[in-house]
């Protein structure tokens, strides 16, 4: 058993001058990743390649489960690592290791010599063959297929060689923290968990606010966010989630506006207090789960008056998706099960019967003047009120 | 000030119980089947608490059988007797009101070949006596009847049900559902006609995990759980022997100033229901006084959701249960709720309010003034 793992990465590979700052941020996410397995390990780049090296016993599958919540990483493959002792010793680790993980299978297989030290006394092409062919007199079942060979055996000629045949995919993406923050609009619902995944996929550190209305929200309502932001936190690193108290102008609001505008006061509203967040804590955009015409507040009408009042930019990563395709992230993050809990957020419990569906600014506007006399103070208040939780991975 | 009205959900355990737990835990750990003296003393303990609950229900030591609460004591009486009996007959009869821990096993019996009869109740949450024993026929093999429903605390006529059916049947068991009415009530099973009967130790200050069936000695009854034949076989495992103990701790204490215990919780209750009588909005559903159970109150506020009222209190410090668990995606309103045909728009408007001899009546008091600064503010948000 290898206790040693090469990563791929691919996007960063081309990112020219700046390459070292990519594969330091994805060593640093590599290392973060493995602190809550037991054991020590030693992650090492070198020559467009990252090694981690387990220095005791280590669970393999756990650690590929936790690679595989690594932005940036495109494939992560079990390696041998073996001293270049000349050609005849690197053919007889060749037919140890097939035997070890092969057995004596019948397989079609390639091998596939990459020499990056260039200095070898055997140019690529002839390993290949040589090696090849010390691989047919030792398993007899084997066969070789360079087109679609069922085993790819790969021989890296480094300072050591690698040896190694498996090839498991990463998440892709870039390393968290690579790209800038974000600010997150976390609710309780399916939708904005996934959001936040996607953008950190693309290297972006992740903070989140969240719109509690107590007592129409519960306290479970509140736990259950924070469990959601503990499976993006998975992906992205460390959350601070601010935890801010929107009953006082959630009622304001119901009060003075007409109620088929509610929601969209309200996440304007929203979009404003997350957007001071943002600012004071250096976030460059405010990050959502609208999807066009979802529902009344995520018609194109309605994203508009919702951006009206954003100077940052907004992303909505999910804009064009199904609600299908989205679930299936949603499932295939780990978030699906605790999305579906049946406690209300705040989003659902003020709605009206009819909201509308293709607001008017102006309307809108005209409406939100209605609630000139006390709103910036409760606004003032909802932001000094609010809790910060840090909320890390399990 | 922190006011606990939740105590049909679950109780404090009481610090006697608490004690004798530990020392269970820790001195009486011997497996009771054990030949050796640990096992002895292990086993001592149930001995002991199996004499102090027989004593409150005026039973043998041989009747009571120690299951993991409330939920198996139930299935093992419904499944254990259809079981043991479908040969006589495949007819069950039941309530339409009883606690899910009798439902659902009257529905997986409905599942494998069983006809159930569900009785309807009057807007008190009473059985019609008619009906009963318009039900009873000969293929009937077991009637299950709450003692005291959970939700409203109505009371069931059990006496005359019980006769009822010896009358009619007289091969037909009678399970009762007492775990609302044990502690509350004097129960004596024997001379009320009551074939099996379930308790719950942790609605009487005793601990979680543990409870008993009564079964009337030579009553037929199948086992539910297998294994090394603990119990007469009746109910397989080692014997939960703290949970044991603090069960017959806790059950001995409720019989304790009994009938003082029993009028300070009409007090409460009375005192809660007339400190509400102005309030227009406040609907209390079920019977008044002396003919509902002294613990439970069932309380409809117009036009604020359970949940949020819960909410509201709980910011108060104040404990107490929504009547029905309803949220806007699931709506799952309550059987009972419906059963005693409540208006549609109060199904999601009703908090249970449930006492236990602790309370006192500042904390009513308090609960009280609480209710009335929350509900108007509350009403004025209302879901379209």
């Amino acid at each position: 058993m290898s206790n040693a793992f090469l990563i791929k990465y691919g996007e960063i590979g081309i990112k020219g001058k700046n390459r070292h700052l990519f594969e330091d941020a994805l060593v640093r996410q590599i290392k973060h990743a493995l602190r809550p397995i037991e054991g020590a390990f030693q992650v090492t780049k070198e020559q467009g390649r990252i090694y981690i090296e387990s220095l005791e016993e280590c669970d393999q599958e756990e650690v590929t489960e936790r690679l595989q919540c690594v932005f940036g990483i495109v494939g992560i493959c079990p390696v041998e690592i073996r001293e270049d002792q000349g050609f005849e010793q690197l053919a007889r680790d060749v037919i140890e290791y097939l035997e070890a993980n092969y057995g004596s299978k019948s397989l079609t297989f390639k091998v596939h010599t990459r020499r990056a030290r260039k200095n070898y006394p055997m140019p690529s092409m002839e390993v290949n063959a040589a090696l090849g062919e010390r691989i047919l007199e030792a398993f007899p079942n084997m066969k070789v297929d360079v087109h679609n060979p069922e085993l790819m055996l790969n021989i890296e000629i480094r300072k050591m060689i690698n040896i190694y045949s498996q090839t498991i995919p990463g998440p892709g993406g870039m390393p968290v923290g690579t790209s800038g923050k974000g600010m997150l609009l976390l609710s309780g619902g399916i939708d904005s968990p996934v959001a936040g995944y996607m953008i950190a996929k693309r290297g972006v550190k992740i903070d989140a606010v969240y719109f509690h209305a107590p007592p129409y929200t519960s306290e479970r309502a509140k736990q259950k966010v924070i469990d959601l932001a503990k499976v993006i936190a998975k992906y992205a690193g460390p959350i601070y989630l601010k935890v801010v108290d929107f009953t006082a102008i959630q009622m304001y609001i119901y009060e003075k506006c007409p109620h088929d505008e509610l929601t969209i006061i309200m996440r304007r509203y929203m979009m404003r207090i997350a957007e001071h967040f943002a600012e004071e804590t250096g976030s460059l955009g405010l990050i959502t789960g609208e999807s066009i015409g979802q529902v009344a507040s995520q018609t194109m009408h309605s994203l508009a008056a919702t951006d009206d009042v954003c100077k940052f930019p907004v992303y909505r990563p999910l804009i064009g998706f199904d609600k299908i395709e989205i679930i299936n992230i949603s499932e295939k993050i780990g978030a699906y099960k605790t999305s579906i809990l049946p406690y209300e957020d705040c989003c659902t419990i003020f709605v009206a019967k009819h909201p509308v569906t293709k607001p008017s600014l102006k309307v809108i506007r005209r409406s939100e003047l209605k609630l000139q006399e006390q709103i910036d103070e409760m606004v003032k208040t909802a932001i000094e009120t609010a809790e910060t939780i840090v909320v890390e991975a399990e | 000030m922190q006011v606990y009205l939740d105590n049909s959900s679950t109780t404090k355990c009481s610090p006697a119980a608490q004690a004798l737990m530990a020392q269970a835990l820790c001195e009486g750990y011997g497996n009771p089947s054990s030949l050796h003296q640990k096992g002895v003393e292990g086993e001592s303990y149930i001995k002991e608490a199996r004499a102090r609950i027989c004593k409150t229900l005026k039973a043998k030591d041989t009747e009571i059988i120690f299951t993991s609460g409330g939920t198996e004591s139930n299935n093992l009486a419904i499944i254990g007797s259809a079981m043991a009996n479908k040969r006589s007959g495949m007819h069950l009869i039941t309530t339409s009101i009883e606690h899910p821990a009798v439902d659902s096993p009257m529905k997986f019996l409905e599942e494998q070949g069983f006809s159930v009869t569900y009785l309807e109740v009057d807007q008190y949450g009473t059985i019609s006596l008619e009906q009963l024993e318009a039900s009873i026929t000969p293929e009937t093999i077991l009637v299950s009847i709450m003692y005291v429903n959970n939700e409203i605390g109505a009371v069931e006529p059990i006496d005359q049900a019980a006769e009822i059916i010896k009358r009619k049947n007289p091969a037909a068991l009678f399970h009762v559902d007492a775990i609302q009415a044990y502690g509350k009530y004097r129960i004596h099973p024997k001379k009320l006609g009551i074939d099996l009967m379930s308790v719950s130790g942790h609605k009487i200050h005793g601990p979680k995990g543990i409870g008993f069936l009564y079964i009337k000695e030579k009553t037929k009854l199948k086992p539910i759980i297998f294994g090394g034949g603990q119990q007469g076989g009746l109910r397989s495992g080692t014997e939960n022997v703290p949970g044991i103990a603090g069960l017959g701790q806790a059950a001995m204490e409720s019989y304790d100033r009994f009938d003082e215990k029993q009028e300070r919780l009409y007090q409460l209750k009375e005192a809660f229901r007339n400190g509400l009588a102005q309030e227009p909005w406040a609907h209390f559903n079920g019977k008044a006084g002396r003919e509902s159970a002294p613990h439970i109150l069932s309380l409809t506020v117009e036009g604020v959701r359970s949940e949020v009222l819960l909410h509201a209190l709980e910011d108060k410090q104040i404990y107490v249960s929504a009547g029905s668990a309803c949220a806007s995606h699931k709506p799952a309103p309550s059987r009972t709720l419906q059963a005693i045909g409540i208006k549609k728009e109060y199904l999601d408007s009703t908090i249970r309010i449930s006492f236990c001899a602790e309370n006192t009546l500042e904390e009513v008091d308090y609960c009280l003034s609480a209710l009335k600064a929350v509900v108007p503010m509350l009403q004025r948000f209302t879901r379209h």
